[in-house]
């Protein structure tokens, strides 16, 4: 394992840094909220990402993919992280459209990746449920096997892109276990309602009245969903735990930059010693956080043993070290840092929606510690 | 490649053909290794031999010139040296601050005839060096230190008291920071001096520490005479090479921390299974305990891979990043840490100083716990550490 970005690495870095800063500044989020439409993205931009190749990082180039790996969608997720842009691809890309890839039969990859790829086609994966907090397996909506498919019975919460997916993975457990479903937007018996988070992004409660799907809307098998649930959910932890390392760097500049120009006792308060010390102490976080991205990154790309540890080291860090640098931020704004005029704030919210999906690093330490044999 | 594996079939029948038997699978840390010098008394015979051989083959400092008695590798060589010999499980055949500190040093700064003069001796393990930097009234204020080299002709006369002067009661030199000009801000008028301790005038006091041992010494100087010749780099230049010494030191500090951390003998959760009574490969039956460790394992897992990125960017010919910046400061503290946790952990077990009631592992680990709340003082104190990491980093005012 390499932890050094190659050339051709370094340059999707630069091209994506460049891309977000011009086209999506952090105002967008200040603008997506007020308008409170339930797609809460750009679809122009999203289409404008797939057309630089962004979307089909991971994918096979048969699906119209680049066939890249995660060493190379998280320099993609940390520039989006930066300012917070909330285009699809944790849903999309990196939940429903790994479950596909990795998981998917070859009919239902015809069917959806190259649509996904192009940035015309939009996906979900409903995993969460009211009493399931961060257990993947927790799963009380049912899949009743009916002879030609199944029928799905449940509600799923803050399911990600909802509103705008035109299929919903859904997992559900039957006779012989946990399977993934696939459902099409405007089946009979499904219902969408949008929620509104704290960090703005698009987010629903999904609810399954006996919805009906054929046998073939199975991905992988039946009984094989929980497990494949568990790989496709470490993949996005991976990209998630990069837009949160993009987050917690635009806040530290942000922060820095507040330290040296802001003037109290006829001097900048970013020369205060009690200030110094915390943001070394903040800059040291974000470090480590970093070097555990990369490895994770690696780590799935190149199929080592010790992914899920790696996953649970990097969500583990990147959700304190977040939380750190954004609760720090707005202290060290003041009473700035408190109104909703200043970005700042968003910041403070994402961490937060960010550690509190996938797992928070109680849970991976505890993960760790499990996967560790203690 | 093909040349690496050719060096490496090389190195392998020499270190087989070599090596003391009686050395190999004693993979001892540096502080139990041969640091040589005149004062030096093997504790055991093979340690002589190896270390004659070795030194005889360039291997005590593979990457120095041949011409000062190095091995002339390139550093690809060099890793291999060592790949090998940790395969075998084969010592260092020497240790010690002429190697890591002053040798380099040499190297840089030094004249020609400093480097004839001191490096052989450095790779044979004749002399043994010792860092003379603070002084009682200079701690984190180093360049505040006090030491006078008053000019006397072809010589210099020193007067002052250096502290925290690691083993130099068995050390043969002194590499030390002296004054010679009162009149210049504090850190022009600063030079940097190698010193004879057989010079009259010198003399040596170890100091007791909390941990019982006495590593550090307190040195002085009384009208001691020493050449002009001895002056490494410019006079009032040696600030400059005290700072470069003195990154050399923080990183070495930061990696055997780091790198003794990732490397404990018995993990932190076996560790915690024998005194809470569980059962091999059962969970840590303490939640406290366990999240504690979790959280030292994933520090310290952070930290390595960290290192690791620091030195992947510097093999494919990056700029050092920020990163390196923070090693010494978070490499001694997660070393604290785990000290302290493996304190909880051994609970009452761990209060022993010596005598019957107590296991050997068991009386060390109090010794190593209170030797470790030196590491975040030593080096640069980790409060001077997130200063430079604030103005040289962060670009923080003064």
């Amino acid at each position: 394992m390499q932890l050094a970005l190659t050339e051709d690495q370094d340059l999707i870095a630069k091209t994506a840094a460049d891309f977000v800063a011009e086209n999506s500044p952090v105002s967008r989020v200040r603008e997506l909220r007020d308008q409170a439409d339930a797609t809460g993205f750009s679809r122009a931009l999203w289409k404008e990402m797939a057309d630089l190749g962004w979307v089909g990082i991971p994918f096979d180039e048969a699906h119209g993919g680049a066939g890249l790996g995660m060493a190379e969608l998280v320099l993609v997720m940390e520039a989006l992280g930066r300012s917070l842009a909330p285009e699809p691809f944790l849903s999309t890309v990196l939940l429903a459209g790994q479950a596909l890839a990795r998981g998917g039969s070859e009919p239902q990859q015809k069917d959806w990746l190259p649509g996904l790829v192009a940035g015309e086609k939009i996906l979900s994966l409903a995993y969460q449920e009211a009493r399931s907090r961060y257990d993947l397996g927790s799963v009380e909506t049912r899949a009743e096997a009916t002879g030609d498919g199944f029928r799905l019975t449940g509600e799923k919460i803050q399911v990600l892109d909802a509103a705008s997916a035109d299929a919903i993975l859904v997992s559900a457990r039957g006779d012989a276990g946990v399977g993934l479903y696939l459902v099409q937007a405007g089946s009979a018996g499904l219902a969408i309602e949008p929620q509104t988070r704290l960090d703005g992004r698009s987010a629903a409660i999904v609810r399954l009245d006996g919805v009906a799907v054929g046998s073939d809307a199975v991905v992988g098998t039946p009984a094989g969903g929980g497990e494949l649930l568990e790989r496709v959910v470490d993949v996005a932890t991976v990209g998630l735990c990069a837009e949160m390392l993009g987050g917690m760097h635009e806040a530290f500049d942000l922060t820095l930059a507040h330290l040296k120009e802001r003037q109290q006792f006829d001097v900048p308060i970013g020369s205060f010693q009690a200030l110094k010390h915390r943001a070394a102490d903040v800059f040291i976080e974000l470090e480590l956080a970093r070097s555990t991205v990369m490895a994770a990154a690696r780590a799935v790309d190149e199929q080592s043993d010790d992914v899920a540890k790696l996953v649970s080291l990097a969500k583990a860090r990147c959700s304190d070290a977040y939380v750190l640098a954004t609760n720090e931020a707005v202290q060290m704004f003041g009473g700035v840092g408190m109104t909703d005029e200043y970005d700042i704030g968003f910041y403070m919210k994402r961490a937060r929606a960010a550690e509190m999906t996938f797992g928070d690093a109680a849970f991976h330490r505890d993960r760790w510690a499990r996967l560790a044999g203690y | 490649m093909a040349d690496l594996d050719t060096f490496r079939s090389e190195v392998g029948s020499w270190l087989d053909a070599n090596c003391p038997e009686a050395l190999k699978g004693d993979r001892t840390s540096a502080i139990d290794g041969v640091w040589g010098g005149r004062k030096w008394e093997p504790t055991r015979p093979e340690q002589r031999t190896w270390l004659e051989r070795a030194s005889a083959q360039g291997y005590t400092a593979p990457t120095w010139p041949k011409e000062y008695g190095g091995g002339g590798l390139s550093p690809a060589e060099a890793k291999v040296l060592s790949q090998e010999m940790a395969a075998r499980r084969i010592p260092a055949p020497l240790t010690g601050f002429g190697l890591s500190m002053i040798g380099p040093t040499l190297l840089r700064f030094g004249t020609e005839e400093q480097k004839q003069e001191h490096l052989t001796k450095i790779t044979r393990g004749e002399i043994r060096w010792c860092q003379g930097y603070s002084e009682p009234g200079a701690g984190s204020d180093l360049a505040g230190l006090q030491t006078r080299a008053e000019d006397d002709g072809d010589h210099y006369l020193i007067n002052g008291t250096k502290v925290w002067t690691s083993y130099a009661d068995q050390s043969d030199w002194i590499f030390a920071l002296v004054r010679t000009d009162p009149d210049a801000k504090k850190q022009e008028g600063i030079t940097f001096l190698l010193i004879d301790m057989d010079s009259p005038g010198v003399s040596v006091s170890p100091i007791l520490l909390i941990s019982g041992s006495s590593p550090f010494c307190e040195t002085y100087f009384k009208d001691v005479r020493v050449p002009k010749a001895n002056v490494v780099s410019d006079v009032n230049a040696g600030w400059t090479v005290a700072k470069a010494l003195l990154g050399h030191e923080r990183s070495m500090i930061a990696d055997a921390f780091g790198g003794g951390a990732g490397g404990a003998k018995r993990s932190l959760a076996d560790r915690a299974r024998r005194y809470l009574g569980d059962a091999a490969d059962a969970p840590v039956s303490d939640a406290s305990l366990r999240e504690r460790i979790a959280q030292a394992e994933l520090d310290t897992r952070a930290f390595l891979l960290t290192v690791q990125r620091a030195k992947d960017a510097a093999k494919a010919g990056q700029q050092p990043g920020p990163e390196s910046s923070i090693f010494k400061v978070y490499g001694t503290e997660i070393n604290q840490r785990r000290a302290e946790l493996m304190v909880s952990i051994a609970g009452p077990s761990a209060l022993g100083w010596e005598g019957p009631g107590f296991e050997d592992d068991e009386l060390q680990l109090t010794r190593d716990w209170l030797r470790t709340r030196g590491n975040t003082i030593e080096g640069g104190t980790s409060e001077v550490q997130r200063n430079i990491i604030a103005k040289r980093v962060l670009g923080l005012p003064d």
